[in-house]
Formats: C-alpha cells, structure tokens, sequence
C-alpha cells in the first residue's frame, strides 16, 4: 500500500472522519492483520484499542481448582532472576505487569489506568519518554497499597549490577521517575519507538519496595521473599517447591472485578512434554499443560476421545538454519571460524542458495510439525507488519543441480560435487531433539540427491545452547557449516531480535563468543537500515526498514527458515485459556475461566 | 574392636576426600554453565552473563573454586543453587520425603518378595516352582523400568483410569483419605521399582540359601529328625541372610538417592530428579552436594557392615 494514502487514513481516524473499523477492514483488504492495523494507528497516534473481552463469569471465584502442568516448572520465583519462561510463568502468578498483550498483540492493562497514547499525553511525539497512569485502590496481597515508588524501586533493583538481575538489559538504559503517586514517566536516551518493554509483560513484572527495598544490590540473595512472593495479582501465594510445585490461592481483594474465577491454582512441574500432553489430553488430569513440543501424529492419536485438546498460538518463533561465513576448519590465532578467514565453499552464492533450494519446507511441516509449524521464507515472521512479502521459497533439487553445475561444482568420480579439489561437505549441527534430528534427516537426503554430502552433528541442548567459552560446540561457537535451531521472538516488536546480526555483534574469540551475530555475517548496509529502524518513530517507515533488513538476510542467504513455529499447549476441552503468541502462558491467566 | 572401629572411621576422611576433589574436577570440566538459557535470550545483554559468572566464581581456577566450597562445606555452609537461588540444604530436605516414602516402600516390597520366594526356590531347587521363579526373575530385571513403567501407565492410568500417573505432594484431602490417596499414586512407581529389585533379589537370596543349606551341620539337623520348616527357618535361613544383610545395607544409600528414572517417569519430586535437573541445567552447588551426600552413605553403609562383619566374625577385626 502506498505510504502515502495509509498515512491519510491514519489523518482520517485521528480526525474521526473514519472509525477505526473501517480502518482495520481496509487494512484487511490489503492483507494486514488486526493486530497490526491497531499498532499502525497506535504509533500513529491513535489511541490503542484495548484487545476484547472474552470473559464471561460475573462473580469472583467458585471456579475450584486449576490444575496446571509444566513439565520444566518454576525454579525460582523473582521475576528479575528469572532464567526462562518457566521461571516467569511461576512468578506470574502472584507478580503483575502494568500491561500484557492478548493473543492478536494488542496491549491490555493490568496495573496500569490506561494506555499511553499522544492523544492523552503519555507518549511524547519524539519518542523520548512515556507516562504512565497507575490504577488507583491497588494493594499488595499483605495491604499495603500499590503506588509510583513501587514502580520506581523496580528499576533501581533491576538496574543496580550487584543486583545480578536478569532483566538489566530493560531497565538500565532508562530512567525512570515519579510525577506523583500514581504516575510515572520513563525517560528514553533515544526516541524508541516501541516503548512497551519496561514493566510491560511477564518478563517485566513488579515486585514490592516495601519487601525488597533492604535487599537491593550485593544482598539480592538474602531476600525471604524471593521464595515467597508477596505480589498484587489474582492469586495469593501458597507454597513454592522448586521445580516440583508452586501453589496458590483466589486473592479476594483483587483489583479487577469478577477475577479471578478459580479458587486455587495449582502449577507442577517435571517430566516431559509427552508425558504432560498425555495427562491433559487423554486421561484429563490436569487441565493445561504449557509448551507441548511433540509431534503432530502423536497428538492427533492423543485427541482421539480423548478429554483434552490442542490450542495453538501465532508468534514470530522461526526455525532456521544458519549459515557460517567463516571457516570452521581453518585456526587463526588460535581460533576456528575467525573473522580473518572465508568460508571456501559457503562464500560461494550460489552454494547458498541451492542449499536454500534442498530444503522441502513441505516436507517438514508435513512429517513433523503439522499443526504447529507454517512454512516461510523470511527470518522475521511477526508481529505481521513487520513480515516481508516479497520473499518465496522453492523446493527444487533439478534447480539446486542446475545452480550448482552453473557454478563449475561438477560431480566427482564418489558422486560429491567438488571445485578447484575442494568437495562439497557440509556439517550440519543442531541441539538434540526429536523433531530437528528428523528435520537434519530430510535436508540431507535433498542435499545427497543434489551431490552435497552432509554430515550431521547433535549436541545436548544444555551445552548447544550454554555460554561456555571453553566450549566447542555452543551456537555461538559455531565450529560447523550449518547450524540449526530457533530463537524466540519474546516480544511483539523485532528491535532486539534483528540488532543481534549487526557486524559490530560478530561472536568471536575476543568477546568470549558472547556476540550475537553467529553467522559471522558482515553487510554494511544492514547495520544501516537496523540504526535507521531503531530510532525511526515512523511506524510505516519504521516496517518498512524491518522488512528491507530481513530481504537482506534473504537475498544473502545467512539463514534458511524452516518453519515458522506455532505455540502449542494443551487445555481440556471445557477450559478457556487465553494464550498468546506475544506473551507468556499466564500471562492473561486473570482472565481464564471454565465453561460450565 | 574400638581400635578397629576408629581405623575405619580415620579411613573414610581421606576416601571421601578424594571422592569429592574427584567429583568437584569431573563437575568443573563437563561442558555447559548454569545460564546456558541466558544465551538465546535477546533481553539478556552478554555482559550480564559475563557478570553473573564472574559473581558466582564460575570463571576462577578449579582449585580456587574447590577450596572455597571445601571450606564452606567445613563450616556446614552447603551454598546455594545457581538456578533458583535458594539454599542446596533447604532445597535437599525439601526433596527427601518423598523419595524415602516411595524408594523405602519399593525396597520393603521388594524385601518381602525376594525372601519369601528365594528361600522357598531354593528348598525346592529345579521344581516347577522354582523354575517359574527364575524365568520371572530373569523377565524382571531384564526389562528396564522406564519400560514397565511406561507400559504400567498405559494400563493402569489411560486404558483401564484407575489410578493417576503424575505425583502430587500437595494432596488437598485430610486423614484417612489422605493416607488412602498417597497410597494409592505410589501404587505404580512403588511397584516398577520394588519388582525391579525384587527380581535380583530373588536370584540372591537363592543362591546364598542354595550356599548354605548343602553344608553338613544342615545335614546333620535333618538327620536329628528335625522338621523341614525348623530346619530351613533356624539353621539355614539365619545364616543365608548374613550376605543378603550386607547387600540390603550397602543398597540403603540408594533409598537416599533416589531412582532418577522412576522419578522422572513418575514425576515424583525426590532426590533423583533433582540430580537429574540439576546436571541437566549445570546446576553445581547441588549436584556437588547430592552426589556428596550419596558418597558419605556409600562410606557410611560400608563401615557399618564392616563393623558388623567384625562383630559376627572377630577374626575379621583382629587382622
């Protein structure tokens, strides 16, 4: 759509000449999602429509138990230690946002009283600082009210480096300010265009000053209530066994009305998603179970009368495999994969691109993710309007052949194609886990076919993905050719997920291998178009430059999507969760009920 | 046989010592650190993982890093877990119910398996009875429990719903029903684990009866007239269960430990999955203390059937 003609609807529904349905419809039309045309209008400067209501009962409680599983459960319960999702879930529970988002990736309030917006004055046009307004009457589960200083000391817990808190990458860029007791302002030192990252979403809830306030910095450890939290959400804590269970139960002074609907909550942890699949799905057990990474067959014999289903939720997860622009093989100064050095066979486009060619998308969400995989060409996959539309995916190994032959890769007298003596092998690594093993199985075959032989590699997930420095084999090591695995998109925004490739980024010996940009992937103009999307305020521009930096990537091959990954959990049939592909699981757990 | 004591007592510090720089240096050089997570996580900036490891020690020398813990460990100080930060001692207490009740019960039952069957295979041995015992014995510990268990599951909890497969420690009843309820979710974890060991118990039990019971003196009781079951029960039976004793107490740090795999099956939250969570997420602090505490047991056990030895044997304690 012309810049030029969305930028006058905008000016139509800020003006009222147009209502914001009609809007979204037109953007529909032109192959926009809801959640997207609402983000436009917010960045444009329309206030943010609040997602819908989707609760029906009208009294707080009675609802009984709610039984959820998570086969990997919470560890700790301080949102700032938090080492994973599993830890924020459990600490979701009882701790609480000032907004989260619902399943289409718009904001919806809990702590805070509305949506900063240009229109009410909480967002600054430059994009310098937001307001937010706090919802009056809230308390603490142990009485003591909720005001701005508690908002306020979670920055400066978060920020101090004693603290060791997870979350100082939010807070320690901003400054954060009390206006009065019920507002607050974060103050940026750029224009940033997505704003809602701090204090916004289960990995940034709030804990209480007045219980942590003696705990700050080097004492963070000590704090008793790090085990027991004393929060302000729908469920007052109960009990805490570390990877085994956390308990509560129905807070009555909660602060939105009707909320929560169950008694008690009950979340256990250990075993496997199998497992948990089976004891929601089949034999009703519990009534969720979190993350359900099994393959589609088996699901769908698990659903077969069974007392459970499967529910799924669009993010922006894609399964990609990675391409080194470096050698593996060669040591420079003592290490592998140097900037100094080429690698001989991938630096070659046209080998990139016919691996491209070898991988049958298809196949793979056919033979392994079903239901919870769509197939992609871009590495960027959501929020939509951030999703380019002029990449495509191919399937061909007579053209992956015919590119390679183009090229001077002639096959061999054992049938492996080789160049100037150098053969065409390839290792192909991933951690281990049963659907990328048969992903790995798929992809070679092609690539066999097309006269690419390919080794392949698995390395337990707890060393894949470590940040050992001494170790060869993390990701971010990247001692292979090919390398595959996902990185998960936490937020509806792609700022801090495309910064990772810049050239400044490159993991290499120096930095410890803690950069981020593994594929050790150099392209000037690139880093261009991310430091012009990162302070850009426009939102239409800002999308636009998202999309040129993901046709980037496309046009050099540094990644082969696979597949864009579904959420998957499992609910029995009478529960009516709220999931998002944007949040984490309990995040929207305020607003679960059970039909009757 | 006080000095013999105080001998083995002096010989367990070194062994477990050794046991422990052992366990510290195989710990510090397996692959992997307790923040792999952080890696991925585009929220969590490089240099706080940098940070982090330099806060909890995870970057200085190994020998630095095992004299602090020695001496913490001195001072009662178990530390605490890298991953949800909490005490390892509070955390280890935490988890020990519910392997003692559902380990300890799986050794009783396969206690009052093995010896009943055993002893009675081997009064009879290459009866029918006694062949039958053999072939399942052999079936039993042939077949690994994440098998059975995965097949008791299908049967019991999906196919036939009658009893549940996730174990809860938070049973929301009282009284009886309680203790009706924790019965009935150890049912299946209890019986794959006790019929696991029931099974190579049988087959020792068996053999040592067979041992004893060609030896003259029982002989000689028969030939006194006396009756099959006085013989059996008084003569042969009292001293067949000196080994089997032995074997019962140095399995004792088992009951401790944890069965890693039924636990995981089961998800019963005892000492075993934690070990196995632990190691999986790098987790030093307390995969250093579970393994050490498994270690002291093992000394602990064998130096009490050590002294046992000698008190049944005083020959033993003089040499």
């Amino acid at each position: 759509m012309l810049d030029k003609e969305l930028r006058s609807m905008i000016g139509d529904v800020k003006d009222g000449r147009m209502d914001r349905r009609a809007f979204i419809k037109r953007m529909a039309a032109v192959g926009l999602t809801a959640p997207l045309a609402n983000q436009i209008l917010a960045l444009g400067g329309v206030a943010m429509a609040e997602g819908p209501q989707v609760y029906k009962p009208t009294k707080r409680g009675g609802g009984g138990a709610l039984k959820l599983l998570w086969w990997q459960g919470p560890t700790l319960l301080n949102p700032h230690f938090a080492t994973g999702t599993k830890d924020q879930d459990g600490s979701r529970l009882f701790y609480e946002p000032l907004a989260c988002w619902d399943p289409d990736g718009n904001m919806k309030l809990v702590l805070a009283a509305e949506i900063p917006s240009i229109q009410n004055g909480g967002l600054a046009a430059d994009g310098k600082s937001v307001t937010w307004k706090l919802k009056p009457g809230v308390k603490w589960h142990d009485g003591k009210p909720f005001t701005a200083d508690d908002v306020v000391f979670n920055w400066e817990y978060a920020k101090d480096p004693a603290t060791s808190a997870l979350t100082i990458g939010t807070y320690r860029d901003i400054t954060v300010e009390k206006v009065d007791d019920l507002t607050v302002r974060i103050l940026f030192n750029k224009p940033t265009p997505f704003w809602a990252d701090a204090f916004v979403g289960a990995p940034n809830t709030i804990i209480p000053k007045h219980l942590f306030a003696d705990y700050k910095g080097a004492k963070s450890r000590e704090a008793p209530t790090n085990l027991s939290p004393v929060g302000t959400g729908p469920y007052k804590f109960v009990e805490f066994k570390p990877g085994d269970l956390v308990r509560g139960q129905l807070n009555p002074d909660y602060h939105m009305p009707t909320r929560p609907y169950f008694d008690t909550v009950e979340m256990k942890g250990g075993g496997d998603a199998v497992s948990a699949a089976r004891a929601v799905i089949q034999t009703g057990e519990y009534d969720f179970g979190w993350n359900i990474q099994v393959e589609d067959d088996v699901l769908l014999r698990l659903e077969k009368g069974g007392k459970g289903k499967t529910i799924y939720a669009v993010g922006g997860d894609t399964e990609f495999i990675a391409l080194n622009f470096t050698d593996p093989n060669t040591e420079v100064d003592g290490e592998r994969s140097s900037m100094k050095t080429k690698h001989p066979l991938l630096s070659d486009p046209a080998v990139r691109k016919a691996l491209s060619l070898l991988v049958d998308r298809e196949s793979v969400k056919k033979a392994i993710y079903g239901r919870a995989g769509r197939t992609t060409a871009n590495f960027l996959n959501g929020p939509e309007k951030f999703v380019s539309k002029n990449t495509t995916w191919e399937f061909s190994i007579e053209k992956a052949s015919k590119l390679l032959d183009d090229a001077g890769w002639k096959p061999g007298a054992d049938g492996i194609r080789e160049k100037d003596g150098k053969k065409l092998k390839l290792l192909y690594q991933t951690s281990i886990n049963g659907p990328r093993q048969k992903t790995q199985a798929i992809v070679k075959q092609a690539c066999q076919k097309a006269g690419i032989d390919v080794e392949l590699k698995s390395v337990v997930a707890s060393v894949f993905f470590s940040s050992d420095v001494a170790n060869p084999d993390t990701y971010a090591h990247f001692y292979a050719d090919l390398e595959m695995f996902q990185i998960p998109l936490s937020q509806p925004d792609p700022a801090q997920h495309m910064r990772r490739y810049l050239s400044t980024l490159v993991a290499t010996k120096e930095n410890k291998w803690q950069g981020t940009n593994f594929p050790r992937w150099v392209n000037k103009d690139y880093d261009a178009t991310i430091d012009a999307a990162e302070s850009e305020m426009d939102p239409v521009k800002r999308a636009a430059l998202y999309i040129k930096a993901n046709d980037l990537m496309y046009q050099d091959t540094v990644f082969i999507p696979v597949q864009h990954r579904l959420k998957v959990e499992a609910a029995a049939n009478n529960l009516r969760p709220i999931i998002s592909g944007w949040a984490n699981e309990t995040d929207n757990l305020h607003d679960w009920y059970r039909e009757e | 046989m006080s000095q013999y004591v105080l001998r083995r007592l002096l010989i367990a510090i070194p062994s477990l010592l050794g046991i422990s720089v052992v366990l510290f240096v195989v710990l510090a050089l397996a692959p992997g650190d307790p923040f792999s997570e952080l890696a991925t996580n585009p929220n969590v900036p490089p240099e706080v993982q940098a940070a982090l490891r330099a806060k909890f020690g995870l970057d200085d020398p190994i020998y630095l890093r095992y004299l602090s813990w020695l001496s913490a460990m001195l001072h009662g100080d178990w530390g605490f877990s890298f991953v949800s930060r909490m005490n390892v001692d509070q955390l280890i207490l935490q988890r020990l119910p519910a392997t003692l009740y559902v380990i300890g019960s799986a050794q009783i039952l396969a206690l009052l398996i093995a010896i009943p069957v055993g002893v009675y295979a081997a009064t009879k041995p290459y009866s029918l009875f006694d062949q039958i015992a053999n072939t399942l014995a052999f079936v039993g510990f042939s077949l690994p429990t994440f098998f059975t268990g995965i097949l008791f599951i299908l049967i019991f909890s999906v196919t036939l719903d009658w009893l549940p497969f996730v174990y809860t420690t938070d049973i929301k009843a009282t009284g009886i029903r309680w203790v009706l309820e924790m019965i009935r979710q150890a049912i299946m974890p209890v019986a794959v684990l006790g019929l696991f060991q029931a099974a190579s118990m049988t087959r020792f039990v068996r053999s040592a009866m067979l041992d004893v019971i060609r030896l003259d003196y029982v002989t000689t009781a028969r030939a006194k007239g006396l009756g099959q079951t006085k013989v059996i029960v008084k003569h042969v039976m009292r001293n067949a269960m000196i080994p089997v004793v032995t074997l019962i107490a140095l399995q004792m740090p088992a009951v401790f430990g944890g069965a890693i795999v039924t636990e995981q099956i089961f998800r019963i939250p005892g000492i075993g999955s934690l070990l196995i969570s632990s190691i999986l997420s790098n987790d030093t602090p307390v995969v250093m203390a579970v393994t050490f505490v498994f270690a002291c047991l093992v000394v602990l056990f064998n130096l009490i059937a050590d002294v046992l030895y000698g008190w049944l044997d005083p020959r033993i304690s003089l040499r």
